[in-house]
């Protein structure tokens, strides 16, 4: 065991755990943020994305001990005092969910692509979106929404 | 995208009501409109919401609670059910707030299970009078309040108005007094009529979006319950193998594990399989744990299961088979009749699992009763039927309802896949060993190695063309899975399975292999298997008749008729006529193609939908395929959500482009060969092709979407890849055949 502080959501936390155990696990159990998603545990779903020090990560993964003194957002982070993110909010307008299981790692991606690109294409969302993988096959809007929300802060001027 | 909707009135608007009422009438109910105040359990004003049934409460800040009884998994019935309760009750749709049932209470909720498409079509009515009971309550208070005739008032965003004047009372300000109005006689309910209606047919937002994106969605697999421990359940590898030994002194060595148990199952796959069961503080701790575990397994009586061995056995008896499961007509002699030509081919198709994203997990608190009280369990869990668990914990456990909280939880996907009882078990029995709560959750190979898998089989299907090239006699031959000596439930030939239903010469027959590999509900079961053989071969008839598909699958609908009347599970040709001519339309079907692309056209009938698909197909010369467009006609009666409608069509054929294009899974000596994704290709974001969907929306009754846009997917891409290359497609997945996506 040991004592690991990882700076989340802006928030210190001293996490109690093995150095091994995935960052994706002290999440949810230790720290009880379970927005992030367990998957697969072998990289390939996307369901536990997460931006490590702003880029997108799987943390199912990224041993935790490997963390000590770095930042992690998880989706609770990804809204601020304005309110929610404007990925989120097109998310809810366009009803892009089915199950919604693998929703959150799709924003974390798109939320980290925006970051990069502010006017992304059809091809770089593709690229950016390839490791999310979505069972109810919900691309079609993922892809719409991403276009809609980066209109949205263009517009915003953010 | 485009929505176009056609109005097709096939039945007069008085038929409609008719026959809505009558096919819906079967649901036994007790009686969710009686309310707390009229039953008099307690007196109205006692409570802090005014309960005006079963289902609708309005609050003191005048939001209206809906509650949805059947569980949600994706398929959107959290949001469309109670947009029928709305839209009956004159409710403006931002002041409603739905929550799942509270409790398992068949009596009083009526189903609570949803599943094969048909949650909608059985709650219809249900919730149409949920809506109707709440209205004619609120009239009534608004009535004595406004001293005016009831026939004088209508209710409309979330008021009573009268019709003559400006005057007008919200459901709030009434809630109290209508909670205390006589409970409607059911017979006396009157409904809205189509053209009036606000909330059904448009688009709404599921009403968990914003727990959605926020990461604060209520799936199974969040729940955490103080003093919890987290468990995982390890079988062996091969269905039915009994544990002799494990060490387990050397798994409670393990970093965070509590404790470590050998559990003895009563052998049945769908309760309890011999286990190793690990509880720790973590779900890494036990997942981790596993590592450390040796077990010797007894495998005399587990699964050999080979699918090679089953492929080989196929082979050999493609032809008729030993049963004859129907016979219409004269089939031989459509066959043997000299001037009828007479082709046949041979299709397959794999074994597929469900990869819910959510892997599979329950979370139990078993409490034994002390100083005479009794037992009692608490279940946190995703599941497409509560009443379903009830039963299990009345069989099983000998618990009574009084003895069960059960909080059913929104899944990450089900597709059938959360319809058994073993996880449950494996949770209630880690419970019962540790005296805590346990959250049990599976790793993702568990969840694909023990899983109820879609079968793989086979199907010969061989057809008799008469000189002018009509369709003389269909013959459908397969070659299924028995488990238990019992052919599988989605094997074998139906009847009214199209074009069996209308062939005037036909025959089915089957023919099983003994499998051990548990089967069980895929999305759209049997018809996703079928649809491929016998809209593929439909396509290989017109063909070989010289036809255009179109035209020939037209003709064998013939005249517009409902093969059985007012059967909402029989097809009617007129519907499939009728999706089949608008999806051809609309893809432009005859257009010239070029070189390398294909249109394919494929109609399927199941779930009470008829849909039609035209894929636009392209493969290169080193055999990429790529769907460009699908094009998809879809009749299912009035639309509830438009939005969640065209999300279940858009996601059906994302979801067979995927099945189609890469997944299998195989077994050897009674082990699952795939363990993860790296294993079982999911299709990403970048293949994902243009929907273009229509409905027409007839004045039937409605019905689900869930599946039925699934099967007609996969012999539209192959019918395409068929104009696009001139070679056929008969085995999926496509990559055994040595294509990419």
């Amino acid at each position: 065991m040991a004592a690991i502080k990882v700076n989340i959501n802006d928030k210190t936390h001293t996490i109690e755990a093995s150095e091994d155990m995935p960052l994706l696990w002290a999440i949810r159990d230790i720290v009880g943020l379970t927005g992030t998603k367990f998957g697969c545990g072998i990289g390939q779903c996307g369901a536990c994305t997460v931006h490590l020090n702003g880029k997108p990560v799987r943390s199912c993964l990224l041993p935790v001990g490997a963390l000590d003194g770095q930042s992690v957002t998880t989706i609770e982070g990804l809204a601020d005092a304005a309110g929610l993110h404007p990925l989120q909010q097109t998310w809810i307008d366009q009803d892009v969910a089915q199950c919604g299981y693998c929703q959150t790692g799709q924003i974390m991606s798109a939320a980290a692509l925006l970051a990069e690109n502010s006017k992304p294409s059809d091809a770089d969302i593709d690229a950016a979106m390839a490791g999310n993988y979505c069972r109810c096959g919900t691309y079609i809007r993922i892809r719409q929404a991403v276009h809609t929300a980066a209109l949205a802060i263009n517009a915003a001027g953010k | 995208m485009q929505n176009k909707i056609a109005k097709n009135s096939q039945l007069s608007r008085r038929n409609f009501i008719k026959i809505s009422g009558l096919v819906g009438g079967g649901l036994m109910l007790g009686n969710p409109l009686q309310t707390l105040a009229a039953s008099g359990e307690v007196s109205a004003g006692t409570l802090e919401h005014s309960e005006l049934n079963a289902y609708v409460q309005i609050k003191p800040d005048g939001s209206i609670l809906i509650y949805s009884g059947s569980p949600e998994m994706g398929q959107g019935i959290k949001t469309s059910l109670p947009m029928i309760v709305a839209e009956e009750m004159g409710a403006a749709w931002n002041d409603v707030v739905v929550e799942q049932t509270p409790e398992v209470d068949t009596e009083k909720y009526g189903r609570q299970s949803t599943g094969g498409s048909y949650t909608v079509f059985l709650n219809w009515n249900l919730m149409r009078e949920m809506g109707a009971s709440a209205r004619e309550m609120l009239i009534g208070a608004a009535a004595e309040i406004m001293e005016l005739p009831r026939t004088e008032l209508k209710t409309e965003d979330s008021r009573v108005k009268h019709l003559y004047s400006n005057r007008s009372r919200t459901f709030a300000e009434l809630a109290t007094l209508a909670a205390k109005q006589p409970v409607p006689d059911k017979t006396t309910l009157t409904f809205r009529e189509r053209e009036d209606y606000r909330i059904l047919g448009t688009s709404k937002s599921q009403v968990d979006s914003l727990e959605i994106v926020t990461g604060q969605g209520d799936y199974g697999i969040d729940t955490r319950v103080p003093d919890m421990l987290y468990g995982s359940y390890t079988k062996c590898p091969a269905v039915g193998g009994t544990l002799v030994s494990a060490n387990l002194e050397d798994v409670k060595k393990m970093p965070g594990v509590v404790d470590a148990y050998i559990i003895k199952g009563n052998g049945d796959v769908r309760e309890l399989l011999d286990g190793v069961g690990i509880v720790g503080t973590s779900t890494w701790a036990v997942f981790n744990a596993r590592k450390a575990l040796q077990i010797e397994w007894d495998e005399s009586d587990a699964s050999k299961d080979n699918w090679d061995e089953f492929v080989a056995f196929a082979k050999e008896q493609s032809n008729t088979g030993d049963a004859v499961l129907f016979e219409t007509g004269e089939l031989e002699s459509a066959i043997d009749a000299d001037n009828n030509s007479v082709i046949s081919s041979f299709y397959e198709y794999p074994y597929l699992t469900h990869l819910c994203l959510e892997p599979m997990n329950c979370t139990a608190d078993y409490r034994s009763g002390r100083s005479g009280n009794k037992d009692h369990l608490e279940v946190w869990l995703p599941t497409q039927s509560g009443p379903r668990f009830q039963t299990l914990a009345k069989n099983r456990y000998g618990l009574e309802a009084e003895q069960l909280t059960t909080h059913v939880k929104r899944m990450g996907g089900s597709f059938g896949r959360r319809t058994s009882g073993e996880y449950i078990c494996e949770a209630i029995e880690l419970s019962k060993l540790s005296g805590r709560p346990v959250k049990l959750t599976w790793s993702r190979e568990d969840s694909i190695q023990h899983d109820f898998f879609r079968e793989g089989g086979f199907c010969r299907v061989r057809g008799a063309i008469t000189p002018e090239g009509k369709l003389a006699g269909w013959e459908e031959h397969t070659i299924g899975v028995k488990v238990g000596g019992k052919p599988s439930r989605f094997t074998g030939v139906r009847k009214n399975s199209f074009p069996l239903n209308t062939a005037a010469n036909a025959r089915g027959s089957l023919t099983t292999y003994a499998m051990d590999t548990p089967v069980g509900p895929w999305r759209a079961p049997f018809s996703n298997t079928h649809a491929f053989a016998s809209q593929c071969f439909i396509d290989e008839l017109a063909h070989a008749a010289g036809r255009d598909h179109l035209e020939f699958l037209l003709e064998m609908m013939g005249e517009p008729r409902w093969l059985k009347d007012q059967d909402i599970r029989a097809m009617n040709t007129g519907r499939a006529s009728g999706v089949i001519k608008l999806a051809a339309e609309k893809a432009g079907w005859g257009k010239t193609m070029q070189k390398g692309h294909g249109l394919g056209l494929a109609f399927y009938f199941c779930h009470a939908a008829h849909v039609a698909e035209v894929a636009h197909v392209s493969v290169t010369d080193d055999n990429k395929v790529t769907v460009h467009r699908v094009t998809t006609a879809v009749d299912v009666g009035p639309i509830i959500n438009m939005s969640g409608a065209l999300n279940q069509v858009q996601g059906s054929i994302m979801d067979g482009y995927s099945a189609m294009a890469g997944q299998k899974i195989t077994m050897r000596d009674g082990r699952i060969q795939e363990t993860n994704l790296d294993q079982y290709p999911v299709l990403r974001i970048g293949a994902a092709p243009e929907v273009d969907v229509h409905f027409i929306q007839s004045d039937f009754s409605p019905t689900g979407l869930g599946e039925p846009a699934l099967p007609p997917l996969a012999p539209a891409v192959a019918n395409a890849m068929f104009r696009a290359t001139g070679k056929r497609v008969r085995t999926m997945p496509l990559a055994d055949l040595g294509y990419s996506v």
